[in-house]
């Protein structure tokens, strides 16, 4: 879609500010108590009241989503950060060091690229049970081999300029030329990866969810909300609607932000896609 | 040609070990003692040595490790905790299902995004090209469990065309192929849609190229120059992602199975889970890595057959 360009940077950030912002504001407040149950108020239709309705408890759909964001946006955050640091500092550990330690380096996300999320996951679900940290962990330690690859080919790139051949020439510690001239340098690579991770995250969060190996009951989360709400379809099968096309709404946000930033960054990126 | 076969095969079989031993090292050695684990931490000592030693828990890591291994060779996979029958018995009766599933995801897959790929490359910056382009990335967007309670509700709640789940048995042909296709499409929705804009991107590089420019001078079809001159050479990058989404098919199927309640290995995956059920879980794991893998080897080798030049020198 390369003349609207733009677009994508434009609706990728106001969705993902959309759905950050949802999760912020449940903080302090939601439009009801999402966990107070009404069973006289059970499946009621969107009204005025419920903007979405109420579930089979009777609680308010739009202060679940709500909550359901915050640990979405949550557990994906620590991961991508969790994942981002150790990637990055190995890709720019083997990038520097060259040699055996770039070899072992590749190696190892070679081989970690191998493990599935998901089995990573059901792994750490079986032996320690499922728990917020687990999710994060399986997500991370997905994300982690993607930084390192990523993070040593910008390396190995900049190191390659003229400017760095120049402060070597100066005498200056490899300490320094990587934290004053690397460094700076990938961060965009990092930022544009770190956006598509974060969709990836929100996708995984939901899957584990759904299957019961994220977060725990009785704090909402999308995947669970949908895995409820399928015990539902003939009678109410609205319930079955909102938590996905909230799922949907986060991960495009966070893929179209990517792809905007990456034009962004290096518009020669995308030149003839 | 050889000599990269053999390079690559060592490697791939390097991995194995790696992943084996990973799996068997997690499994093993990070919960503490699997005697407690199973028994729960208010259980007897006395109770937790018996079975440590009925689980020949009280031999060295090393040892049980190389005897796990060279059991898996054999076809021994243990015995589950929870079903009381070899974990050989239980893979071999669910493996069809997962991989008859897998394999008809990965073919839709394919077939659905190189038409739309092609399509869209054919027709490039124009609506044809955009809407692909639009669908495709609300697609990858779309997680493939929600798009499949989508297709239940549609085609099983309110069209009543299909069943909304379960699996009649290898018995009734008919009817399993009917339980197959609503979790087919929710499998190969989501990676035709990946697939479909590599498809396009990998088309619209080789378009660049002298030699379409010639064929077109030629007077060559354009169908013809797209499917037989650009495509062959745009495979690579195909190949690469076709290779990785496979593992994500495989996995999907973890999901789509529970989605479905279709008795596979992904099912059997999560009973062992809650069961605590270590051999079963362990033995999963490491046939699912395994066929990863394997794939990746596959897609190594398949890149050497396409592109000569992507076999290192000799």
């Amino acid at each position: 879609m390369r003349p609207k360009r733009p677009v994508s940077l434009v609706i990728g950030a106001a969705l993902v500010g959309l759905v950050v912002a949802a999760a912020l504001v449940s903080l302090v407040w939601t439009p009801h108590d999402y966990e107070a149950i009404d069973v006289a108020q059970r499946f009621l239709p969107p009204s005025a009241e419920h903007w979405l309705g109420t579930d089979q408890f009777g609680r308010d759909v739009v202060s679940q989503l709500m909550a359901g964001a915050r640990s979405s946006v949550a557990i994906a955050f620590v991961a991508v950060l969790l994942g981002g640091v150790v990637g990055s500092l190995m890709g720019l550990v083997a990038a520097s060091a060259g040699g055996l330690v770039e070899d072992a380096v590749m190696r190892l996300t070679d081989f970690s690229l191998a493990f599935p999320a998901l089995l990573f996951a059901i792994m750490l679900g079986a032996l320690f049970g499922p728990s917020f940290a687990n999710a994060v962990v399986a997500i991370a330690f997905i994300s982690v081999p993607v930084f390192a690859r990523v993070v040593r080919g910008a390396a190995l790139q900049v190191r390659s300029q003229d400017y760095v051949l120049a402060a070597r020439a100066g005498a200056r510690t490899p300490a320094h030329i990587l934290w004053d001239h690397v460094v700076p340098n990938v961060l965009p690579a990092i930022t544009v990866l770190a956006t598509i991770e974060f969709a990836i995250a929100i996708l995984v969060e939901a899957a584990l969810s759904y299957l019961g190996l994220g977060v725990q009951p009785p704090t909402p989360s999308w995947g669970r909300m949908l895995a409820q709400a399928q015990t539902l379809l003939y009678l109410a099968p609205q319930l079955a609607i909102y938590p996905g096309l909230c799922i949907m709404i986060a991960v495009l946000g966070f893929n179209m932000l990517g792809d905007g930033l990456r034009d962004a960054a290096d518009p020669r990126l995308t030149e003839g896609r | 040609m050889t000599r990269f076969f053999l390079r690559r095969s060592a490697g791939f079989v390097a991995t194995l070990f790696g992943v084996s031993f990973v799996v068997f090292w997690v499994m093993n050695v990070v919960p503490g003692d699997p005697a407690l684990v199973i028994l729960g931490i208010d259980s007897t000592p006395e109770a937790q040595e018996a079975l440590r030693r009925l689980l020949g828990l009280d031999q060295p890591f090393a040892l049980r490790y190389l005897a796990w291994l060279a059991g898996m060779l054999v076809g021994d996979f243990g015995t589950s905790y929870a079903f009381r029958v070899p974990v050989a018995d239980l893979i071999v009766e669910r493996l069809p299902l997962t991989l008859s599933l897998a394999m008809t995801g990965m073919t839709v897959t394919i077939v659905l995004a190189l038409g739309l790929g092609v399509l869209a490359a054919a027709n490039h910056n124009r609506p044809v090209d955009w809407s692909v382009m639009l669908v495709s990335q609300v697609g990858i967007a779309v997680p493939a469990f929600w798009l499949s309670i989508l297709l239940v509700i549609i085609f099983a709640v309110h069209l009543r065309w299909l069943p909304p789940g379960g699996f009649p048995g290898w018995s009734d042909p008919l009817g399993a192929a009917r339980a197959l296709v609503l979790p087919t499409i929710a499998l190969a929705a989501v990676q035709s849609a990946v697939l479909a804009r590599v498809v396009r991107a990998s088309l619209l590089e080789v378009a660049r190229l002298d030699f379409v420019r010639t064929a077109r001078a030629s007077g060559l079809a354009r169908s013809r120059i797209l499917w037989l001159h650009m495509l062959p050479n745009a495979l690579v990058p195909i190949v690469t992602i076709v290779g990785m989404q496979f593992a994500n098919v495989l996995t999907g199927t973890i999901v789509i199975e529970n989605v479905f309640s279709l008795p596979g290995l992904g099912r059997l995956v999560f009973q062992a889970i809650s069961n605590r059920d270590l051999p079963l879980v362990q033995a999963l794991v490491v046939l699912f890595a395994t066929i990863v893998v394997v794939m990746n080897f596959l897609v190594d080798i398949a890149y050497g057959v396409i592109d000569p030049k992507l076999r290192p020198a000799a």
